[in-house]
């Protein structure tokens, strides 16, 4: 491991074994199927960490239980729990888990994204920030950025 | 809710399409939309764009007239006039502001100058009342008073430290030349010169004066300019008071005391609140609302003179950015959003049904 890291040795988790939805026999093709959270999970499951070659699943950083959908009324809070309590990625980490989202979710979707109550040293600041629109937006119009997030959520990785 | 508050509409006249990105300010052009002379509407957006929109005085629908772009490189995050409408400010994430003129008064707007000198994002952009001096602010937690000098050119008066964050918003007061802001560390703060150009805070309004809890976005003054609105992420507006003839009299600042906090009515973010000339206080939410509130006899018992008139839920597919009432036609009332569309919609009482 190079010095220097945050987190030079994270702890890292076995994948999770997916749960089976218990999708009925004669689906109705065309009806609407609300958004849940295992469909979430799904699209950020992946995701890089910012320093680590490892995704957020691996180094429970997100987990399925800890995205609550209301389908209904387009609500989604994602919490994820930085490995350190001075991650200084944790508003990394959010952003990438935003763009994810605003890429793959419809926009009547309202999106809130915290960190886990307890795990940052500097938590309501990261929540603050991640949470501040016209924040998350100029931090978009910054390359070196958008990279960085880019370069996270990238498909290669698995 | 009595009876008499349903007779209240908020119907959508026109929807505005062309942004291709978020629309993130409005200003209606002083007077215009009165005396015959077209309604005159800027918006500007995250396209890095701004539009300035016309009203056609044989159909009544608003029509996209001029584009501003190759000024700004990044989003445009917020745009005023100047009280004569000769000039039209911006302010981008570029970190500049652009002063832009329609010379010949055929929507041929040329950037005439750049305002340069914030670290980085400005947010807002202000003229004073007499269009003598502008206001900026930006994310590196300052504020800058310009000169206005002839022949386009603009001199930096002074640089206000004193935020600990982000500014978010500045505005002037609508008569006396006090400014404020409001930030990202949840305080609005109040500015004022004592002589010889020299600027400074005489007022700050946090949470020891009743004030936010969290990032207070915008600001807005009623007609008399003897109360300002606020509105923040903690979901709540808050009314304020001052002593408006302490203020005229040249003692400098009067005061600002908190009067009311309107809780229980939003839960999102409010990022727009606006108090049209009739008293008509209007909000822009993240939960794609608009809400109208006027003042009320009411609830006088619970100390809250104030009450929601209506609810306009859906009146964007997503957050309301900015909502702004006409200065000349009372009833009108424009809306941004990050749906990308400008809406233009008209206040009005109900007919009733018999």
């Amino acid at each position: 491991m190079p010095s220097g890291l945050i987190n030079a040795n994270p702890t890292v988790y076995e994948r999770q074994e997916r749960r089976t939805r218990n999708a009925p026999a004669d689906v109705d093709e065309l009806a609407v199927e609300p958004i849940d959270q295992l469909e979430i999970f799904d699209i950020l499951f992946y995701i890089k960490d910012p320093e680590h070659p490892y995704s957020l699943e691996e180094l429970k950083v997100i987990t399925a239980d800890a995205i609550e959908v209301d389908d209904k009324r387009s609500h989604l809070r994602v919490t994820f729990t930085p490995t350190v309590e001075h991650c200084s990625m944790a508003t990394v980490i959010g952003l990438c888990l935003r763009v994810k989202l605003m890429r793959c979710l419809p926009p009547r979707y309202k999106v809130d994204i915290r960190v886990e109550p307890g795990t940052h040293a500097t938590e309501a600041a990261v929540n603050k920030q991640l949470n501040d629109k016209e924040r998350v937006a100029a931090a978009l119009e910054n390359p070196n950025l958008v990279d960085m997030v880019n370069e996270c959520l990238a498909p290669s990785f698995e | 809710m009595n009876l008499a508050d349903e007779n209240f509409e908020l119907r959508e006249v026109q929807r505005l399409e062309g942004h291709t990105d978020k629309v993130w300010g409005l200003a209606w052009k002083p007077a215009t939309g009165v005396n015959g002379i077209p309604a005159i509407l800027a918006s500007c957006s995250g396209d890095k764009t701004i539009r300035v929109w016309e009203q056609s005085p044989a159909t009544g629908s608003f029509h996209c007239k001029a584009v501003l772009e190759d000024a700004h490189t990044r989003t445009v995050r917020s745009c005023a006039w100047s009280p004569c409408g000769k000039l039209l400010a911006t302010a981008s994430f570029d970190a500049t502001t652009a002063i832009w003129e329609d010379a010949g008064g055929d929507f041929d707007f040329v950037c005439v100058s750049t305002l340069e000198g914030h670290e980085n994002e400005v947010k807002s952009v202000s003229w004073n009342a007499s269009g003598s001096r502008i206001a900026t602010c930006a994310r590196d937690k300052t504020v800058w008073i310009w000169e206005v000098l002839p022949h386009n050119e603009y001199d930096n008066l002074t640089v206000l430290q004193g935020h600990t964050q982000d500014v978010k918003m500045v505005q002037w007061h609508p008569s006396v030349d006090i400014l404020f802001s409001c930030s990202y560390d949840n305080t609005i703060k109040v500015w004022a010169e004592d002589g010889d150009d020299d600027w400074h805070c005489v007022q700050t309004l946090d949470e020891s004066s009743s004030g936010h809890t969290s990032t207070v976005w915008a600001l807005s003054f009623n007609a008399g300019g003897d109360k300002m609105v606020s509105c923040s992420d903690d979901l709540t507006i808050k009314i304020w008071g001052a002593d408006i003839m302490k203020m005229h009299s040249g003692d400098g600042n009067a005061d600002w005391r908190h009067l009311c906090t309107l809780s229980g009515y939003h839960d999102r973010t409010i990022f727009s609140v606006h108090w049209s000339r009739d008293g008509i206080i209007s909000t822009g939410a993240a939960d794609d609302a608009i809400r109208l509130f006027v003042e009320s006899e009411d609830g006088l018992v619970d100390g809250t003179k104030y009450k929601l008139l209506l609810k306009k839920e859906k009146a964007h597919d997503m957050d309301v950015n900015a909502v702004q009432w006409s200065s000349m036609e009372h009833k009108r009332l424009a809306s941004a959003s990050d749906d990308g569309t400008v809406k233009i919609w008209e206040f009005s009482q109900k007919k009733i049904q018999l």
